[in-house]
Parts: structure tokens; sequence; C-alpha cells
């Protein structure tokens, strides 16, 4: 039954029209099926622009889909999704608040009193690791503080639904490590459905507990599925020496090489046309 | 530090030796002391305003009450009229040709219509002074709005940010840099506006001073009054840069950025 997972996408197809010429469509996602059961953490890769994104904006209620229905927790989606923390790639930080008054911004959104939200926005800072920090303007923290300020600012919220669009891709590879564990460590204990972003194979594998490759665009959707038997709790820089990782990481790459290559002959031709 | 003291000593020499010759040349021709008046005379009119006659602080008090008037009226209203319009697409695109309009209108043309309605008084100057701020304020909220990057305003409605919200915790504070690094161009204005309006017709302030005195060939008192409003303008203009270091903390400066 569909009631059964936390996020449903079902059938989802989404075009684009442009703007500036009607009559031109672009077909980003196409008759994309994808379930999260709670507490399940699942991957999508696939190569660049190829709806990735705007398959998690639908989830996220933030577009909404030409065709195709969303499901939360067995309720069809209307606007936004309330149950949703949503980790952008970009920075979306506002700049003009403090990283604490970030982390709490939600809850006072949500009507929680600035001294009971203040008191758990710090307990927060402290749990990302960022004590002392409270009182920093984003541009006066490092890009992988901002991220962890991004990251406490989605979670204190308690989503049951967490959506990360390629969220640490702007980090060096030992930021990356260290956030990716942080990551497994806070979902380990609250064990929240995650649809995790990425175009980072090993990214995927090392987290997930389900990989979904995706092919290119235009007119993207689902080629396959891996479900990911790894042992928990994972230690992402570890996991990678295991045997059963290398073939699982050979396996999924043999779909999403072909797929990688479309996608880069496409952009080509673009580009030359 | 030697190199800003032997800076300061080059600007004193050079400001000296630009009165000195201003001194010299109207010594020795009545021609250039009649049209250009000498320093020592300048001087003396200053100290004769400020310390002996005691007249000049009723005028200067108007004009800084008309600058201030007209710069929270300005600001107040170009920030209304900004958000109202950059949130509401399509009153922008039926107001724009107006706007447009009204902003290449030359408005200092409307001082005479000014002082017809509003009469002679502070009100005619804190009007015309308004016409000028607002457009300076009303474009940069305007475009502080536009420029809110789609992805800040996505997490704030995931983050479950309700209209109010996002105007107050995402329009507003981006409008607000935008107007704070167009502060000194909109103090500025509101000054030239307050002056020019003095100018072109009153009875008090800096502006009317300067145009009795000109029509009494008292080249002196105009130069005297250009000193004060440009040691006036000095001032206003420390002052908010003042206010913008504070309230824009949150900003990065280049080469300030702190990394930890």
């Amino acid at each position: 039954m569909a009631s059964d997972y936390a996020l449903s996408l079902c059938d989802i197809s989404c075009t684009f029209i442009s703007r500036d010429n009607p009559g031109q469509r672009y077909a980003a996602v196409a008759n994309t099926t994808l379930n999260i059961a709670p507490g399940e953490f699942v991957s999508v890769v696939g190569p660049t622009g190829c709806g990735k994104t705007t398959l998690l904006n639908v989830g996220a209620g933030l577009l909404e889909p030409s065709s195709g229905s969303v499901t939360v927790h067995g309720k069809k989606l209307a606007g936004i999704n309330q149950r949703a923390g949503y980790m952008f790639q970009a920075d979306a930080l506002m700049p003009w608040k403090s990283a604490l008054d970030n982390v709490i911004v939600g809850l006072l959104f949500r009507g929680v009193e600035q001294a009971a939200a203040r008191e758990r926005g710090i307990a927060w800072l402290a749990r990302v690791g960022l004590s002392g920090f409270e009182d920093r303007y984003p541009h006066q923290l490092s890009g992988g503080m901002r991220k962890r300020v991004a990251m406490a600012q989605t979670l204190i919220l308690d989503p049951d639904i967490i959506l990360m669009d390629e969220p640490f891709s702007a980090l060096d590879v030992q930021t990356r490590q260290l956030m990716e564990n942080e990551l497994l460590d806070l979902w380990s204990e609250k064990k929240k459905a995650v649809l995790f972003i990425t175009h980072d194979l090993d990214e995927a594998i090392a987290l997930s507990d389900r990989v979904v490759v995706l092919s290119s665009g235009p007119a993207t959707h689902p080629l396959g599925e891996f479900p990911i038997d790894l042992p928990r709790p994972r230690d992402v820089a570890e996991i990678r020496n295991q045997p059963h990782f290398t073939e699982l990481h050979t396996k999924i790459w043999d779909v999403l090489r072909d797929e990688v290559l479309k996608g880069y002959i496409q952009h080509k031709n673009v580009a030359e046309e | 530090m030697d190199n800003k003291f032997l800076l300061r000593f080059w600007q004193i020499v050079l400001l000296i030796l630009l009165l000195a010759g201003w001194q010299t040349a109207s010594t020795f021709s009545t021609k250039i002391a009649f049209f250009f008046g000498d320093p020592a005379g300048v001087a003396g009119k200053l100290l004769d305003w400020f310390f002996i006659e005691r007249d000049i602080y009723l005028h200067l008090g108007v004009t800084l009450i008309e600058t201030l008037l007209a710069f929270a009226i300005g600001t107040a209203i170009g920030l209304l009229v900004g958000l109202w319009l950059a949130l509401n697409p399509r009153a922008a695109a039926i107001a724009d040709p107006f706007l447009k309009a009204m902003n290449a209108m030359p408005r200092v043309i409307l001082a005479p219509i000014f002082a017809l309605w509003f009469g002679l008084g502070i009100a005619s100057k804190v009007a015309l002074a308004v016409t000028l701020v607002f457009f300076i304020v009303f474009f940069n909220v305007f475009q502080g709005v536009r420029e809110v990057s789609p992805t800040l305003l996505a997490n704030a409605r995931i983050l479950g940010a309700g209209r109010r919200d996002l105007l107050r915790h995402v329009y507003l504070p981006s409008a607000m840099s935008w107007v704070f690094s167009s502060l000194h161009i909109s103090v500025g204005m509101a000054f030239v506006g307050a002056v020019v309006g003095e100018y072109l017709g009153s009875a008090r302030g800096v502006g009317y001073l300067i145009l009795q005195a000109e029509g009494s060939f008292d080249i002196l008192t105009v130069f005297a009054g250009i000193v004060v409003l440009t040691l006036c303008a000095l001032v206003l203009d420390t002052l908010v840069g003042k206010a913008e270091k504070h309230l824009m903390r949150w900003q990065p400066k280049i080469g300030m950025t702190e990394k930890i």
C-alpha cells in the first residue's frame, strides 16, 4: 500500500515550457515512480542535468508536477511539504542572521517562543560541533561550518522526511567524509526517511539503504534500483575498502556509465548547436 | 602610521597654499576681491555667524530639519512602494512607464509647484527633497527584493515561512541592505533638495541666506554659506557611515572576511 511510505512519488512527469517561446517544451522528468519507506535512506544518482533536483523539488512541494501525484505518509501533497526538511546544494542561510538565528528561524516560523527556540538552537549547534559560534554570521564561517548550520537548521524541526540535494558537493574530500559520517550518526539516532541526491556513486553507496539510478535527460526516469546490504553502522571512509562495496560499485556503475556518456554527448551537442 | 601622517601633512600644506593664493590674489586686485572675496573675510563672516551674532543657528536648524524630515519620509515611502511593487509583478508592470517618466523628469523643476502648493515654509522644501530621496530608495528596495536568491526563498518556505514571515525575515533585510548601501546618496540628495528648495524661495534656511547675500553682491556671505553647507554635508556623511557600519555588520567586506 502507498500509505506505508513516508514519501511516494507516483508516475511523476515534469515538462517545462520555455517562457520566451511557449512552443518549446522540455520534459525534465517522465513517468517516474519513487517510494521511500519511513526510516529508509535512499540515494538517487544520475548524470548531471538529468532532473534530479526537479524530482526533489516535487517531493518538497516547491514544484507541482505536470502529471502524477505525491503522497506523504498516505496523504496527498498540496503546497509545501510541511513534514519535509530540505538541504540545498547552494548556500541557503540568511546572510543577515547569525548562526543561531539561522538555526532557530524555522522554529520561530512555527510559533515557538524565542527563548525556548534559542535554548534548542544552542543545543543543536553543539550537536553539529559549533558551540561558541552562535553569534557568527554566515560569511564568518567556512563552507563546512555553513553546511553544519544548514543541517542543524533543517534537523531542529525534526522532519519526518529529509530531502538532500548534493549537500556536500561543494566541500573538500576530508570535510565531506566528516560531514557524511555526522549525517549517518544523526540519521541513525532518529531513523528518518532520507532522499539523497548526488552524482557521486561512492557517496551514494556509502550512505544508503538503496540506490536508484536515473537515466540522462531529457525525460529522466529510473533505470534500476540497487539495495545496499552493507552492514551498519558504517564509516564512509573505511567502507570503501570492503570487497562488497567494490562489487556493488561495479554493478551500479555498469548501468550508470552509459547514461553519463549519453548525457555528456547531449550536452556537447547542445553546446555545439 | 608614518605614511598617514605624511598624507595629512601634504593635505594641510595644499589647503594653506590654496587659501594663501586666494588671499594674496584678492589683496592685489579689487576685481578679484569683489567677485571671489577673501578667506579672511569669509572666516570673519563665519565667526560672526557662529559666535558673535549667533544668527546662523536658526537657519542651519531649519535646513537640517528639512533634510532629516525629507530623508525619513522619502525612505519610508520608497520602502513601502518598493516592497509593494516588487512583490506584485502585475502592479509593477503597470506602474513601470510612470515611474520611469517620473524618474527621468528633472525634479528640481517641481520646486515652484511645491512652493505654490505648500507655501514658502518648510513643507515645500521637504516635498522637493522627498521626490529626490524617494526614487533612490525605491529603486534600491525594488532591486533588493528581486535579488533575493530563489534558493534562500525556497529554504525559508520549506522551513515554514508564511507570507508575513518572508516579508519580515527575507525580503525586508535583503531590501534594507540595498537601502543602506545607498544611504550616502539619499542623505546627500535630501540635503540638496532642502537647500535648492530654500534657494528658490523661502524665508529661512542656509539656502535663503545665500540667496539674500547674492542679491546684495555680498560675496563673503555666499562663500561662508557654501562652507557651512559643505561642513554639514561632511558631518551627515560621517554619521551615515557610522550607522551603516553598525547595521551592516553581517555583510562581508572585501579583505575583511574572517574564516575560522
